[in-house]
């Protein structure tokens, strides 16, 4: 896994600025508006994460690996089909595992090293990008997650489509985030929107099936080594009869 | 479902996620394969010319070498919790069966 993260990594063509909006991109206004719409968010994650831990201090190393995972994939530039790259956000796993507000902390802190180390992403638009990957994917990721379970009762193909989804709408809400702030003169919000988007969304579509697979994967090896921790989340029966094909 | 048919599943997502990020290197030899976020900073550029970033990041990488060296530790981090707790679990796993 990580030789494979190196090789991408390394790999990735050329590293430009961030694949969220970027440092001073958003006017002073949005960027405000979007930090208060976060910091709720963050302040309830805080307090679902204190929750969680106090209540199950075994899930913590469960909780470390829900947060590396959207700390490796963040860092995974692939390239894709419309010749530019991008990456995989990561958040549909925790969200499922310990719920999208929990999701919401860890986002936000792999989103903070990268705008203070890597100059990807920014301070003054945190608030604006963790809105987009680390409440909006998460919660959109969960929601997946239990309406295809209900629908089809496929473990399997729930956690896929809810991590590809989240993944995608992620991207969604920066090209919204990004037409409202930079509406076109002519065509206004929808314009924009359409072009932010056109830029986005073709692009995430196959890096969001990528980050499906292992997302699936990685649920793959907590299904086989470590059923009590998800028997605990009750993402799992006490009896356990996966009925799943894939 | 067995431990044999899992561990096929899962090379099989695993090539899948290869072929997806290696396809688009072999069929579009010509392309630049620049960040999206790039492409969006001259989108803003087009429809509102002139606009100025009002903040600067506080820190940047002094290279793109230095970036890459950041950005791989970054998944190499990662990576080593992601491999630590799999390790750990699957080691729990199976010793009750190695004590019987």
């Amino acid at each position: 896994m990580s030789a494979l993260s190196f090789y991408l990594v390394v790999s990735a063509s050329r590293p430009a600025y961030g694949m969220h909006i970027m440092e001073g991109y958003l006017p002073a206004e949005w960027a405000i508006f979007w930090w208060l719409v976060a910091l709720p968010f963050m302040v309830l994650g805080v307090r679902s994460l204190t929750r969680i831990t106090q209540a199950n201090p075994e899930l913590k190393l469960l909780l470390a690996l829900a947060g590396a995972f959207t700390f490796v994939l963040s860092a995974l530039k692939l390239p894709s089909v419309t010749g530019s790259c991008s990456h995989p956000t990561g958040t549909g796993l925790g969200a499922v595992l310990f719920r999208p507000l929990a999701m919401s902390v860890l986002g936000t802190l792999v989103l903070l090293f990268q705008a203070l180390l890597l100059a990807h992403g920014g301070l003054t638009t945190l608030g604006a990008n963790a809105f987009s990957m680390a409440i909006a994917g998460p919660f959109a990721a969960y929601w997946i997650y239990h309406l295809t379970l209900k629908l089809t009762g496929k473990q399997k193909i729930s956690i896929f489509l809810a991590a590809a989804l989240a993944n995608l709408l992620t991207y969604i809400v920066t090209s919204v985030q990004l037409a409202l702030a930079f509406p076109a003169p002519v065509g206004g919000f929808l314009a924009s929107f359409a072009k932010f988007a056109g830029i986005f969304a073709i692009t995430q579509v196959p890096l969001a099936i990528s980050e499906g697979l292992l997302t699936v994967l990685v649920w793959n090896w907590l299904q086989s080594y470590s059923p009590q921790e998800l028997e605990l989340l009750k993402l799992i029966k006490c009896q356990p009869q996966p009925h799943e094909s894939i | 479902m067995n431990q044999s048919k899992q561990g096929i599943s899962n090379w099989l997502l695993l090539l899948g996620v290869i072929v997806l990020s290696v396809t688009p290197l072999i069929f579009l030899r010509g392309a630049e394969f620049t960040g999206a976020d790039g492409q969006a900073q001259e989108a803003i550029g087009e429809i509102k010319p002139g606009y100025q970033p009002w903040f600067k990041p506080l820190f940047e990488p002094a290279s793109k070498e230095i970036e890459s060296l950041l950005f791989s530790s970054q998944a190499a981090l990662g990576a080593g919790i992601i491999g630590y707790a799999v390790g750990l679990y699957k080691g729990r796993s199976q010793q009750p069966r190695n004590k019987e």
